[in-house]
Parts: structure tokens; sequence; C-alpha cells
């Protein structure tokens, strides 16, 4: 058999370390760098699991989990390690180009490339994606007072697709290259005749991977909505995390679609010599571009819309008072959602299509800057009159506002086609969607682990150093990305390897301090989970309600039990918990306990990762015995599980009783804490009721119903 | 608890089965799902095809030189027909306690869906012999084979979806789970008419007519 039988294309050239070793280069030694990292990284993990005997719980507790809760930690901690990789190519990209001032700096064109390419894929599919994913996957089945997603085996298949296109992206720094095509992966640049190398077809299977698993995430969540809230949660009264979650979903399932199919085609066309997206026997790349946006402008709302039902919760927590203009938010998030579906046109305005067209396109944008901007003021109103607590989230969500308001003002320059015209392709657009996705997204992912991170753990995250990230993370941002709209309104194009323009220099030297602090940033938040590990004691907040939540997820103990509910809750009216509290109706012994039948732990997902994994790994470099093989185990795995009968085991209502009592008899004997306290280690995780000055004064809520 | 399971669209088993109807509303409603997002690959196939088969003929054949209308016309019928089959098996499921004869309808089923395919097949292959029309021809082709192909996989999906649930059938009964994925096996079977509907107006009819 030949090599080429059992290898395909992949040969010792491959590997990126031979690379610095025949042409040694400053550029090829940053690859072999990287490498490294990955090897070393992938041989330490290897390593303090056999040290630590810890193959058998991982596999037993995380990897054959189907426990939403487990499968959301798992997905954020993907998107952390993902970010950290993405983040450092950006200072690295960052210091090309302070260094490439009248000269090549020290990274080669091609491999500036596959940066810049690399640095977008990842913090959208693999850092953006995951983490939003895994949020709504912790979050969302508590707050409507479910005990799982409606398709559990399903929800840990889509964490497994998500965790193998990671993988593949992650292998690609050491095996071969990436595409140099950017994330959007533009047809003809990307096609066979002028991407020759394996690059491009790590873009398409990543991203492939990454786009069904999301599409399946979208179908499970929107079923879970639909049919899995507890007795009397009217969709009217879930929480706002819920919304936003809601129509993510519905976006997902509408939008990975025209993804796929544009990869598909795109492999087509390098693979197998179609004509979708080639120059010449009919191939058209409008075609992709279209089918690209159709997809990649719902995508931003699939990223932002979770974030902002975040900041809905995150502020009504910390201000103490009921959301402001619920129907409101509710409205404003579906308006969001369906019109980002005919906005698409505005990512390409000039790619040749008539004025009108143009007009169109950019008046349908423009009009997204409503809802959007009701939002804002929902989120302010809240604030009006209540008792802000100055909380690392809500430094965040301050941020947020303040920062995103700038962000969406440049948006709606950019969708006049007229100023579009000037400023595309240049760093003013990168700047605009940085100024969005960074503290509206990030930030509020980031806001949402403070938040969360007591539910899932149990104990609180250091309050000191979130707010040392966050004094790093803030004006980092805005170091790193308010001299790029200036540079963009200068002419500066986008994906610049290198340039001659004096004027450039100094915005360029403030961009890389700034690079430098979301760094900085980034290290404290690390830091700060390690210190509150350290801490757990003090920051131990077992009784789960260390902020006092407003919503289901915090009336059950942190972390929260596999069934999540002992007794399935019934709720009358928004705020749930709160009411409940109010009412003196919280802590109470449930009148009877009965079995709870939960999803056992399953290989099938964990299989079906690994096998998409090589399917997608020999689709690269054309091993085809091993696609073959793949693709049947992947099917074959499939159809065996359904002929498994037995897949729920019954917790029988003795344990639950046992646990539930101790946790409610612990609850009533701890003295609640007011929120001065909040921040000290009395919370234990049970709230005093919190009034404004003396006793006997309104409370907020009531406070505003009477001004209005 | 024993409040009534609400009617969910499609065939029901509330009547003859309660066990089955008490779990169906979720998993039938998440498939429909499902099939929406599975429709929406299709539009933009549809929308590929309906650019392509316009402006990328370049120096290939025309649709009308290559469609063979009696073809697609007897694919039409086999497939048509195998969703009235379909429907027979449901029905066998729901009211008969046989399971031969719910057995024996899927069998008509997936034979004729197996003659569909086929007979598409056998399209393609005169279309390279006849026209020299291969997918690397023209972005016209190129969009056709996909379009068409997409369906046919999707058609021979489900006939190995069918043949499991026929062992399934044999092998653990029609205990709910079984009856559940048939019921789901059949929503995804009728969409592949739909979309053949579909196909067999935009691109063979429309495609002679122009």
């Amino acid at each position: 058999m030949s090599w080429e039988t059992i290898f395909g294309q992949l040969g010792w050239d491959s590997l990126v370390f031979t690379g610095a070793i025949k042409h040694p280069s400053a550029s090829e030694f940053v690859a072999f760098g990287a490498g490294s990292i990955v090897v070393l990284g992938a041989v330490a993990v290897v390593v303090l699991l056999t040290v630590m005997r810890w193959w058998g719980p991982l596999w037993r507790d995380w990897l054959t989990s189907v426990d939403h809760k487990k499968i959301g930690i798992m997905y954020i901690v993907i998107a952390l390690v993902m970010f950290l990789r993405a983040l450092i190519e950006a200072g690295v990209m960052r210091s090309q180009q302070l260094a490439a001032y009248d000269s090549a700096g020290y990274l080669s064109a091609d491999h500036f490339g596959q940066l810049f390419t690399t640095h977008g894929t990842i913090m959208i599919f693999f850092v953006a994606m995951p983490f939003i994913t895994g949020l709504m996957n912790y979050v969302m089945p508590l707050q409507i007072g479910a005990r799982d997603v409606s398709f559990p085996l399903l929800n840990a298949i889509s964490l497994m697709l998500t965790a193998a296109g990671a993988g593949l992206i992650m292998v690609s720094l050491v095996v071969g290259e990436f595409s140099t095509g950017g994330w959007s992966g533009y047809p003809p640049f990307t096609g066979i005749e002028f991407s020759p190398g394996e690059g491009v077809d790590y873009w398409i299977w990543s991203v492939t991977l990454a786009s069904i698993g999301s599409t399946l995430t979208g179908l499970n969540f929107a079923v879970t909505l639909y049919k899995k809230r507890c007795p009397g949660m009217d969709m009217f009264r879930m929480p706002l995390f819920c919304w936003t979650t809601l129509c993510t979903s519905i976006l997902m399932i509408f939008a990975m679609a025209p993804l796929t199919v544009a990869t598909i085609m795109l492999a087509l066309d390098r693979y197998a010599g179609f004509h979708f997206f080639t120059n010449g026997d009919g191939g058209n790349m409008m075609n992709f571009a279209n089918l690209f946006w159709l997809f990649g402008h719902p995508e931003v709302y699939i990223l932002l819309l979770p974030a902002l039902g975040v900041w809905s919760e995150v502020v009504s927590t910390f201000v103490g008072k009921r959301i402001y203009g619920y129907t409101s938010l509710v409205y404003a998030t579906m308006c969001i959602a369906v019109l980002s579906f005919g906005v698409w046109l505005h990512h390409f305005f000039t790619m040749g299509q008539s004025a009108n067209v143009n007009a169109i396109f950019g008046i349908a944008t423009m009009i997204i800057g409503i809802p959007t901007g009701v939002k804002v003021y929902d989120w302010i109103l809240t604030m009006f009159r209540g008792r802000i607590r100055i909380t690392t989230p809500m430094l965040f969500h301050i941020n947020f506002l303040l920062t995103f308001v700038l962000g969406g003002m440049t948006g709606i320059l950019l969708a006049n086609p007229t100023v579009d015209f000037q400023v595309h392709n240049s760093l003013f657009l990168i700047a605009h969607f940085h100024n969005m996705i960074i503290p509206g997204v990030l930030f509020g992912m980031f806001a949402a682990v403070q938040y969360w991170f007591p539910k899932a753990f149990g104990f609180r995250l250091h309050e000191g150093w979130g707010k040392a990230a966050f004094w790093s993370l803030a004006p980092g941002f805005l170091l790193a990305f308010f001299p790029l709209y200036w540079l963009g309104m200068n002419g500066a194009p986008r994906r610049t390897v290198m340039w001659a323009d004096p004027a450039f220099y100094p915005w360029l030297a403030l961009a890389m301090l700034g690079a430098v602090l979301l760094l900085v940033g980034t290290v404290f938040l690390l830091v700060q989970i390690g210190v509150s590990i350290r801490q757990r004691r003090q920051l131990a907040v077992p009784l789960g309600d260390p902020w006092d939540g407003r919503s289901l997820e915090w009336s059950i103990p942190s972390p929260p039990p596999a069934w999540n509910f002992a007794v399935v809750p019934q709720v009358d009216g928004r705020d749930a918990f709160t009411e409940a509290k109010k009412n003196g109706q919280a802590y109470r012994s449930p009148a009877a306990y009965s079995d709870i039948e939960m999803p056992c732990n399953s290989m099938v997902a964990p299989l079906i990762g690994i096998f998409t994994f090589t399917l997608s790994f020999a689709l690269v470099w054309h091993i085809w015995w091993l696609v073959v093989v793949s693709f049947i185990v992947v099917w074959g795995v499939v159809i065996a599980r359904s002929f498994v009968a037995q897949t729920n085991e019954i917790i029988p209502a003795s344990r639950i009783e046992a646990e539930h009592e101790a946790f409610l008899a612990a609850a009533r004997a701890t003295p609640g804490v007011t929120r001065d306290l909040e921040m000290s280690p009395q919370n234990r995780g049970k709230a005093a009721p919190d009034r404004l000055g003396q006793p006997g004064q309104k409370r907020p809520d009531d406070v505003l119903e009477s001004a209005i | 608890m024993n409040a009534p399971q609400p009617l969910h669209p499609g065939v029901n088993l509330d009547v003859t089965d309660r066990k089955s109807h008490e779990k169906a509303s979720e998993v039938i409603f998440g498939f429909w799902i499902f099939l929406m997002s599975d429709l929406v690959l299709f539009a933009a196939l549809f929308a590929t095809y309906a650019a392509m088969s316009t402006q990328g003929i370049a120096q290939g054949p025309t649709p009308s030189e290559v469609f063979d209308l009696g073809s697609a016309f007897i694919e039409t019928l086999l497939l048509l027909l195998s969703s009235f089959t379909f429907g027979f098996a449901i029905l066998a499921m729901k009211y008969s306690t046989s399971r031969l004869r719910l057995l024996a309808w899927l069998g008509v089923t997936a034979l004729l869906g197996a003659a569909f395919v086929a007979f598409e097949l056998h399209d393609y292959y005169v279309m390279i012999v006849n026209n020299d029309a291969w997918p690397q021809t023209s972005g016209f082709l190129s969009a056709y084979y996909l379009l068409t192909g997409t369906h046919a996989v999707h058609v021979s999906a489900g006939i190995l979806w069918m043949i499991v649930l026929a062992v399934q059938v044999m092998t653990l009964g029609p205990n709910p789970l079984v009856k559940l994925r048939l019921l789901r096996l059949a929503l995804f079977w009728h969409m592949l008419d739909i979309v053949w509907v579909g196909i067999f107006t935009f691109v063979y009819l429309f495609g002679v007519a122009a």
C-alpha cells in the first residue's frame, strides 16, 4: 500500500516544526512556538489527568454526561480555552502592525493571513457561540423550572460537534496551515485555484461542524422553551433571558442552514470541481456572499441577544427592582430577531447592486436601531430610583450602556450606503463590530460568569479581582478599538500586514497598549478564578441566593442537584422567587415528593465527537479510507443507540426528600443577609428582605409604580 | 396528570394508544422544527438553482436540452405513491394489531422509494451519456445535481431509516418509542414529497417550458 492510500496528503512537511527547521525565519518561529504550545498543552493535560487519576471521573461525570448544567459548563470551558488562543493571536497581529511601519515586520503575509482568519473564525464560532450556548444551557432550564432540556442526548451531541470543530482548528496549528481567506472565507480566493492547500478545508469543516451543532442546539432550546415550562410559567412570565434564548434559538434554526449550504458548496467546488463560486463556467461568487451573510447577519444577533438577556437579569437584580418595560423588551427582542433576516446585503453594499437595493437594505438596517434603543431606555429606567449596587457585573453593564450606544451610532453611519462606500473594508468597520461584540457580547458573558458562577459552583467569585479585571478590560477595549475608528476614517484598510503612513503610528501604538490591557484583564479574570477557588470557604453560598435573585434558579441549592427541582415549582407571576420571598412562600417544604426519572449517561455523544473529528480531519487530508470508516461509525453509533430501550433511571423520592429537606432546614436556620453584606463572608446565599431607609418605607418597585 | 394531551399536527395516536400519545407532543414538535430547518436548507438550494439555471449555463447545455420530463413524471408518481403507502403503514400502526400489515406497507414504501432513487440515478446516467452533462460542466448543472442529489440522499436516508425501524418493529415490537419514530419518519417522508413537488415544478416543468 502506498503512503498516499494510508495518509492521504499528510506528510512530514505538513508538521509546523519542519517549516521552522527547513526555512528558519521569525514568522516560522512564531508558528513553531504556537504549535509547541498546543502540543505541550495537550501533553500537560494528559499528564495532569493521569497523575491525578482524573480520567475516570472525567469520562463518567463529564464527557458522558447528558446533564444540561455540566454540558453548559463544558461549553464555557471550550470558549475560555479558545478565547485565550484567539486573544493571543490578536496581540500578535497588533504587534506585527506596530513593527511593520515601512518594513516587513516579523510575520510573513501568509502567516498574518492565517492569524486574522483563525482569530475571526475562533472568536465567532468557538468563543462567542460556545459561550452563549453554554450559558443558555446552564441557565434557561433552571429559569423555566425544568429538570433538563427536551432532548438531553442531542444536547450532548451538539456539544461534542462543537468540541470536534474546536479540536480541528487547534490541530491546524500543528499539522498543516489554516485558511488565509478571512473568517467569511470569500471565494474565488478560497477556491482551489487560488488556495490549493489544506487551509481552506480546515476552515470549511471546522465551521460546518460548529454550524450543525448550533442548528441542533437551537432546535433543542426552542422545544424546551415551548414544552418544558413549569406549571403557571406562561410565555409572558418567563425571565427575559429565556425570551432572548428563544429568539436566538429560532435564529439558529433558520440561519445556520444557509451557512451549511455555503460551506458544502465551497467544498464541492474544491474537492469535486463543481462550479458554484468559480470565476468561469457559470460560477458566481455573489451567491456565496448572499448565502454567507444570510447566515452571517442573523448570527450577529444570535450572539448579541443572549447577552442582552444577561443585561436584563443583571440590571434588575443589582438594582433590586423589577425590570422596567418587560413587555417592550420582549417585543424589542422579537423585532430584532425578525429584522435581522432582512439586512444581510449591508455586508456588501459595494458589490454592484443598484442604488435602490442598497437604499432599502440601508433603511432596514437603521430600523434595527429602534428596538435596540428601546432596550437601552428600559435598562436605564430600571436603574431609575433603584438602589444600584456597583458590583462587577453592574460595572460591566454600565460600561456596556455607554460604549454600546457609541458602537450603535457608528453602525447607523455604516448603514448609510454612501458612507459605507467610503469606509468599507477599512479599520472603521473593524472598530465598529468589535465595539458591538466586545462590550456587548464578550463583557456580557463575563458579567454572566460573575453573576451565575456561585449558582454553578456554590461559591462567589472574588469581587476585588473582578473589579480589577473590569478596570483593565474596559479601558483596554476603548484604547484598542477607538483609534481604529480614526485610522479607518483616514483610509487604513483592514487585514493589512504592513503600511507606510507615519501618521498611523501613534494610533497603532495606542491600539497596542489597549490590546495589552485586554490581555492583562483576562489574566486578572483567570487569577480571580484561582483566588476564588482557594478562598471558596469564605466565599461559599450553598443556600443558593447570593444576590437576592428574582427568578427560579436562585430558589434551589448551589450547586443544584442533578434533577434541579425536588418538586416542579408552580408559578403565578413574573419574578417568581422574589414574589415567593415577599409572601413568605420561599423555603417551604412541599406537600409530597415523588420519584424522578432522569436520563442516564451515554457514551454516544463522545463517540460521535471523536469520529466526526476523524471524519473531518480525514477530509482535510484526503485520507479516504478514514472518511468512510468514520462516517459509518458515526451513523452506526446513532443506529445502535436507537436499539437501547432503557435510557432513563429512577431517582427514589426518599433520596430527593432527604437532600431537599436538609437544604430547606439549613436555609431556614440561617439568617439572611442584607445587601450591605452581600460581598462579606456572612453571605451564605440567603437574602434578607431589603428595604430602603426606615421600616415602612416603600420598596423600589412600589415607588416606581406610584410615580407612574 | 390525567388531563387529555393536546393534539399535534399529523396523525395522532390518542384514540388507540394513549400511552404513546402522552409522549408524542414534545418529540413530534421537535421534529417539525427539524423539518423546518431542513426546508431552509432546501430553500437555499432552490434559490441557488434559480440563479444558476438562468445565469450559470456558460458553455454547457441548457435545462430544456437535458431534462427528460417523462422520467421526472414517473419519479413523481413513484414518490407520491410511496407517501400514500406510508399513510397506510401509519394507519396499520394505529388501528391494526397485526405487525405484518405494518411491515408489508413499510416494505412497499421502501421499494417505491428505492425505485425513485434508481430512476433518478438513471436520469443522471442518461444526461451524462447523451449530453456530456457532468456536474463539473457548468454552474447550472452543479446546482441541479446538488439540489436533486440532496433530495435523493434524503430519500436514501429515509429508506435506511425505514429498514432500521422495520427491524425494531420485529425485535422490540411496536412499543411507544418505535411508534413515535415511525410517526416522525412519516413526517420526514411526506416533507420529501413536498420538496419533490417543488423540484418537479421549478426544475423540470419550468426548465422544459423555457
